[in-house]
């Protein structure tokens, strides 16, 4: 795998991460809750090498 | 929208749970997609299949290595590459592949067959387009399943797109897209792009093999001009305009000529040509599927091509080529492939008879229509084990 590669695969990862912790720190908002949620799933396939 | 602190959790479980669903229903679908093995049994022509990395080092151990099938005839003779799924959106180039490698015996010379040629483009398909991932072409056996692909290899294993792709070695700039496409990305490089080691493997077996004549087969919208024809630059029109003729006259279809353009690079059918000693020869089916304006892209549609918008735009003069309420079937662009295959090679063969290529056992176009393709096709389940190759 090209270096690029790897660094992308490491920028999916980490902001998957920032999205999971927003899901996680998010009280008030319902609709803040399920995009962060959508705005994950590209992010799981990519990383998974699915998609 | 505002929640109570005591069913936050509540909440964020539910929509939790539906993601994950969702993830899983879409993700399962096409991992399987990705990772399905056709069969292919080998015919009695098949000596040796080997891959396409022994030729294309760069290649082993990627999704995009892919099986090349020697056919090799009982006395010595020219030799032909046959090239299927380019694009691997194009079924019937695959189709026809499947019945050369299944059923044809070559008396003289050698068919080198690679029926995936764009392997990763195979495993990719276009969620937004609605494509469908399989379609299953009916047997005596049994229903025949098949991936449907992309025109591009998948981003999973070539990426990240440049914004231009600047071909090589010509430096003509080219869509982005076109990285991805091994049919931009001749004739390759040993250590370019996933995708331009593709080419330079094919390149480097017309070169190690003395490959004559290459074909690679297509096919094409119904609303874009250059469909339903043969793509030959100068070296190869005097065959391809025979072959032409010939079946036009003896079997009753269109295939005309169109010249390569020497200003477009990157296409097989100018640089196999530029490059080489071979003789290229782009062969361009209709696939109504691929026309824009139609219906749903179901698998009905691929394989039938009746479709009432492209009638309608039909008898407004839109399109450019023959249709009615039959559609364009399956068997028809198969059969075209097959007799126009096998036209080229007769045609080539009284060229250069000192280079003769000779198969038998090959349907030809009235066969096909009149059989079915899977009339042609054989039961993995019942062939001897070593006989069958997963591609």
């Amino acid at each position: 795998m090209p270096l690029v590669m790897i660094f992308y695969y490491a920028i999916c990862v980490f902001i998957g991460a920032m999205l999971v912790w927003n899901f996680i720190r998010e009280k008030k908002s319902l609709n803040d809750m399920l995009l962060y949620l959508l705005v994950l799933i590209p992010l799981v396939l990519r990383v998974l090498r699915i998609k | 929208m505002a929640v109570k602190m005591s069913n936050v959790w509540t909440i964020k479980s539910i929509f939790l749970v539906i993601v994950i669903a969702i993830m899983a229903l879409g993700g399962l679908q096409l991992f399987k997609h990705r990772h399905y093995m056709m069969p292919i049994v080998a015919g009695p022509g098949v000596a040796k299949v080997v891959k396409l990395s022994d030729y294309s080092r760069g290649l082993k151990g990627t999704m995009a290595d892919t099986n090349v099938f020697f056919l090799e005839g009982k006395e010595e003779g020219g030799k032909m590459l046959i090239m299927a799924n380019t694009h691997a959106n194009e079924p019937s180039a695959l189709l026809a592949a499947l019945i050369f490698i299944e059923n044809a015996e070559v008396e003289k010379g050698t068919l080198i067959i690679i029926p995936q040629f764009n392997q990763s483009a195979s495993r990719n398909t276009r969620p937004g387009d609605g494509y469908p991932l399989y379609f299953e072409i009916p047997t005596e056996w049994g229903a025949k399943k098949i991936r449907m692909g992309n025109r591009d290899a998948s981003p999973l294993d070539q990426w990240p797109d440049p914004d231009v792709y600047i071909h090589y070695p010509e430096r003509q700039l080219l869509s982005f897209i076109d990285v991805r496409n091994t049919n931009r990305t001749w004739p390759g490089r040993a250590n370019g792009p996933l995708m331009e080691r593709v080419t330079h493997g094919a390149i480097e077996i017309m070169k190690q093999e003395k490959v004559d004549i290459a074909v690679d087969l297509h096919g094409a919208e119904t609303m874009f001009p250059v469909t339903n024809c043969i793509v030959a630059p100068d070296k190869s029109v005097r065959i391809a305009t025979m072959a032409s003729l010939t079946v036009k006259a003896r079997e009753g279809f269109d295939s005309h000529v169109e010249p390569s353009p020497s200003g477009f690079r990157g296409l097989s059918h100018r640089e196999i040509g530029d490059h080489s000693d071979t003789l290229p020869f782009l062969l361009e089916a209709p696939i109504p599927f691929l026309d824009q304006p139609t219906g749903p892209k179901t698998v009905k549609l691929l394989l039938d091509g009746k479709d009432p918008f492209l009638l309608s735009l039909s008898r407004k003069g839109k399109l450019f080529v023959p249709y009615d309420e039959t559609g364009w079937p399956m068997e028809k662009r198969v059969g075209q492939h097959c007799s126009v295959v096998l036209e080229l090679l007769k045609q080539y063969s009284r060229k250069s008879p000192q280079r003769e290529i000779e198969v038998r056992n090959v349907p030809r176009y009235a066969e096909v229509v009149k059989n079915g393709v899977g009339h042609y096709y054989h039961d993995p389940k019942k062939a001897d084990k070593d006989k069958v190759y997963l591609n």
